[in-house]
């Protein structure tokens, strides 16, 4: 088997030979033309086979002529240059990068573009005069990089990038090391006569460099710890605030005094570590969105028809433009926007993305049709019932569910655990301070402070972000990636899975067609493929397919019944494709039996020349390791199986899956949401693993809602995590690794108390200096760290192979 | 001994100079991409050799 030079696929239909290499398809090769003419074959010598088939459709794109999106798209337009952003899912190596910022090769009407690698953007600036945002997208698209333009792009200009974290660890990290060097003289040397002179001085210094990490630094943990207390949660910021204030508060009083050098460089060591923790923790995944709704699957226009003096006009309209009334028009593959009602054509809508319904439905004129179907077919004139806000689907995201932030309602462990910290924190300290007060009046003040400082949580507050920070990683590099570390927390709680059934449990483009009835012969099986290449029915495609293509005979006769089937002829032979009233009304011979009990399922049947033949029938195609992962979790968690579509394949599910999996089908969006909701009040911890617009309620009213997606880069709904497919059987894995990840959380506690124990000696017994706090402070911190990085790394190694 | 009050304020500044140049490259967005110019600085070596009379290509861009 040949692969393609360009995009690197098995040439399956055809090859295509062209400068002495081979091609899958003209889109291949044409780009490989464009490309080479242009001196820019060093394309291909960067990464073997990086390229993208094209997917040509132009009149895709004629929206960008209508001068108020154009505005809306374009970042910058002044002089004759203008300048554009665009997100474009299909880069993903070196290759892409290099071809796309040499775009002023192919046209010199770009001036110059930008990729942004790891958010897949990239930034356009051309000449208007010579190139228009239209022509410059369909430059893109015949190279195959193609745009994503949605209903997103047109609402929100950019979002600005929330930099704070790094100011704030930057300006700490410079203070602690600054204060480190001025501290440094005084652990050791203590009478020196230089020292006794200039001490006051570095004093002072360590004291105004400590300012801003306390005011600026670590201000989030006040408003962290004062939220918490109004709330009446002793979160793990509230000692963290009062070690602060204790450190600041003492050292300040020791300086002025002039008592000693302080905690200065303690201060903000623990500030910079805290915020290492918390920057570490922020891993975000910039090409991947987890808060998309339907706006981002919408299209940005659609054509709207109008007649003036009996003479039809076709214009592209912003979709937010059209109202109740409208005529529109969609053509093949082009998304529905809002409700409407068909007017002229042969609807053939896919609402698989929205309702979890497998197969297409078919429509005629007359009928309501709803957003977010996907036309396969024809072309279809639709008028529109209800702007695209009031839209059913579009109505979902009104629910409440969508605005609540889940983390809020959220403990996690560091909270937990933190509470009876802070108690025991405080007795020890109020203890103490009692036992000195008559011990040692003078120094019972001293103890009180220095057992707030040393107990100041900065291990057990870094303990959980490394830990999750790390299993977020190794997560992400397995191909699941989570929104956030506290999701992992959520996960290992889990209970009840709940498994939406097309294009979760099953695979999206394939499914499994088998075929029953009497054999078909060579010729007519030949005259079948001729046959469905000359159909667009869906089913024909899909069925087309898996037939032998190399023997096909082009029917001499070729009748299309819409919504029955095809008739064709080829010599003497008279062959009836399609429904089973279609095929079966001609004086059959063949004994219906076989077929009664599989009436819920999609067949395509056969019969020639009059004589009933047989059947195919399509079977949702399970996902590899599905009953293995049902056994995995099958025990451990309850499975539900939670279907849109109809109960079909009931029967081959259960012999699937585990016995104890529950079953529900036909459930509407709104079902699926109110039934998850039921099981939380019963008390399930619930995950929920979707894949369509359909889950989109139920993977926000979820505990942890999973989205399994075949390609990362294209829509999916809000959720909390994203699962490459072909990771789908490593679910098990991950629950297990998230569970060890807690336990991992539960022993650097152990490890940090340890630490505190150490540090608490000195401090009730009265003599903690500055150096001993200096040391122990980081080191425990370190020792965490490098306890969590390995012991992570470690239970890590099962999923990696 | 009282040049180390000099010494002491130069080094300050010195720290402080860098450290608003590290706050002005965060603030002007060189750490938002960190992957892509490893990448872009490969290509710059290995540009095809370009015809004397196309310009020749550009392949550095403007910082926005």
């Amino acid at each position: 088997m040949k692969s393609c030079f360009h995009c690197g696929e098995d040439c399956l239909e055809e090859i295509i030979n062209y400068d002495g290499k081979s091609f899958c398809c003209s889109g291949c090769r044409t780009v490989y033309e464009i490309l080479n003419s242009n001196d820019l074959s060093y394309y291909y010598d960067l990464e073997k086979t990086p390229g993208i088939s094209p997917k040509i459709n132009e009149g895709k794109y004629d929206y960008l002529e209508n001068t108020e999106i154009i505005e809306k798209l374009l970042e910058f337009d002044h002089d004759g240059t203008q300048i554009a952003s665009f997100t474009i899912p299909s880069i993903h190596c070196s290759s892409c990068i290099w071809i796309l910022e040499n775009l002023n090769k192919l046209h010199k009407g770009i001036k110059s573009s930008q990729v942004d690698f790891p958010k897949k953007k990239i930034r356009l600036s051309f000449s208007s005069e010579e190139l228009n945002l239209k022509n410059l997208v369909l430059l893109l698209v015949r190279i195959g990089y193609e745009p994503n333009i949605s209903l997103d792009n047109y609402e929100k200009k950019d979002s600005n990038i929330d930099r704070s974290l790094i100011y704030k660890l930057g300006v700490a990290g410079f203070a602690f090391g600054n204060i480190m060097f001025l501290s440094f003289p005084e652990y050791f040397e203590i009478n020196e006569f230089w020292l006794e002179k200039f001490k006051h001085l570095f004093r002072w210094l360590m004291f105004t460099f400590s300012l801003p990490v306390v005011f600026y630094s670590g201000k989030d943990y006040f408003i962290s710890a004062y939220k918490g207390l109004r709330a009446g949660i002793l979160n793990i910021d509230v000692p963290i605030a009062l070690g602060i204030t204790v450190l600041f508060l003492r050292s300040t009083a020791e300086i002025v005094l002039d008592l000693g050098t302080g905690f200065f460089d303690s201060l903000s060591g623990l500030v910079f570590f805290l915020l290492l923790g918390k920057f570490f923790q922020q891993k975000t995944y910039s090409f991947l969105s987890f808060e998309r709704d339907y706006k981002s699957y919408f299209p940005i226009a659609v054509t709207r028809i109008h007649t003036v003096n009996g003479e039809t006009i076709e214009e592209q309209v912003q979709v937010y433009k059209i109202q109740k009334g409208d005529r529109i028009i969609i053509r093949n593959e082009e998304l529905i926007p809002m409700d409407a009602i068909l007017i002229k054509g042969k609807a053939k809508i896919d609402y698989s993305f929205v309702t979890g319904e497998a197969e297409p439905v078919s429509k005629s004129s007359g009928e309501k049709v709803f957003a977010g179907g996907r036309q396969q077919g024809g072309i279809i004139e639709l008028e529109a019932l209800k702007p695209v806000k009031q839209s059913y689907l579009t109505e979902l995201w009104s629910d409440e569910v969508f605005k609540k932030d889940k983390n809020s309602a959220f403990q996690n462990l560091t909270n937990q655990i933190s509470r009876r910290f802070t108690y025991a924190v405080l007795s020890i300290a109020v203890l103490s301070a009692i036992f000195w007060i008559f011990y040692d009046p003078s120094k019972a003040w001293n103890v009180f402070t220095a057992v707030l400082i040393i107990a100041c949580p900065c291990a057990i507050a870094l303990a959980a972000p490394f830990t999750l920070g790390n299993i977020l990683r190794i997560f992400g590099k397995n191909k699941l990636y989570l929104k956030d570390a506290n999701v992992i927390e959520q996960i290992a709680q889990i209970d009840t899975v709940v498994f939406d059934k097309t294009g979760t449990i099953t695979e999206n483009d394939r499914s499994r067609i088998e075929y029953e009835g009497v054999k078909l012969t060579e010729v007519e099986k030949q005259l079948l493929g001729g046959s469905l290449r000359a159909s667009n029915h869906p089913l024909s495609r899909s069925l087309y397919e898996i037939l032998d293509k190399n023997n096909i005979s082009t029917p001499e006769h070729f009748m299309e019944h819409t919504g029955m089937g095809l008739e064709t002829s080829y010599k003497d032979l008279n062959l009836k494709i399609g429904s089973k009233a279609f095929t079966s009304d001609t004086g059959s011979s063949f004994t219906e039996v076989q077929v009664m009990d599989k009436k819920a399922r999609t067949t395509v049947h056969i019969s020639s020349n009059n004589q009933y033949k047989g059947c195919f029938s399509f079977h949702n195609s399970y996902r590899d390791g599905l009953s293995e992962l049902f056994q995995e979790l099958d025990g451990d968690k309850e499975l539900i199986i939670l279907s849109g579509d109809n109960d079909g394949e009931r029967s081959r599910l259960s012999q699937i899956v585990p016995e104890a999996t529950r079953m529900l089908f036909n459930q509407r969006p709104g079902n699926k949401l109110q039934f998850i909701k039921d099981l939380q009040k019963s008390g399930a911890k619930v995950m929920m693993v979707g894949d369509g617009l359909n889950d989109a309620g139920a993977l926000a009213q979820s505990d942890v809602g999973i989205v399994i997606s075949e390609d990362v880069n294209v829509f999916s709904p809000a959720c909390d995590g994203i699962l490459d497919a072909k990771r789908f059987r490593e679910l098990g894995n991950f629950f297990d690794l998230s569970g060890k990840a807690i336990s991992v959380i539960k022993f650097s506690f152990l490890l940090s108390l340890f630490y505190n124990i150490i540090g608490l000696g000195f401090a009730v017994s009265g003599n903690l200096m500055p150096v001993v706090a200096a040391i122990l402070m980081p080191l425990s911190s370190i020792s965490i760290v490098v306890f969590t990085t390995l012991a992570t790394q470690i239970l890590s190694k099962k999923l990696k192979k | 001994m009282s040049i180390i009050y000099m010494l002491l304020a130069i080094s300050v500044v010195v720290a402080i100079i860098f450290f608003i140049a590290f706050i002005v490259s965060v603030k002007k967005g060189q750490y938002d991409d960190v992957y892509t110019p490893s990448v872009r600085m490969l290509f710059d070596d290995e540009l095809v050799k370009p015809d004397p009379e196309k310009n020749q290509p550009v392949n550095k861009v403007k910082s926005s």
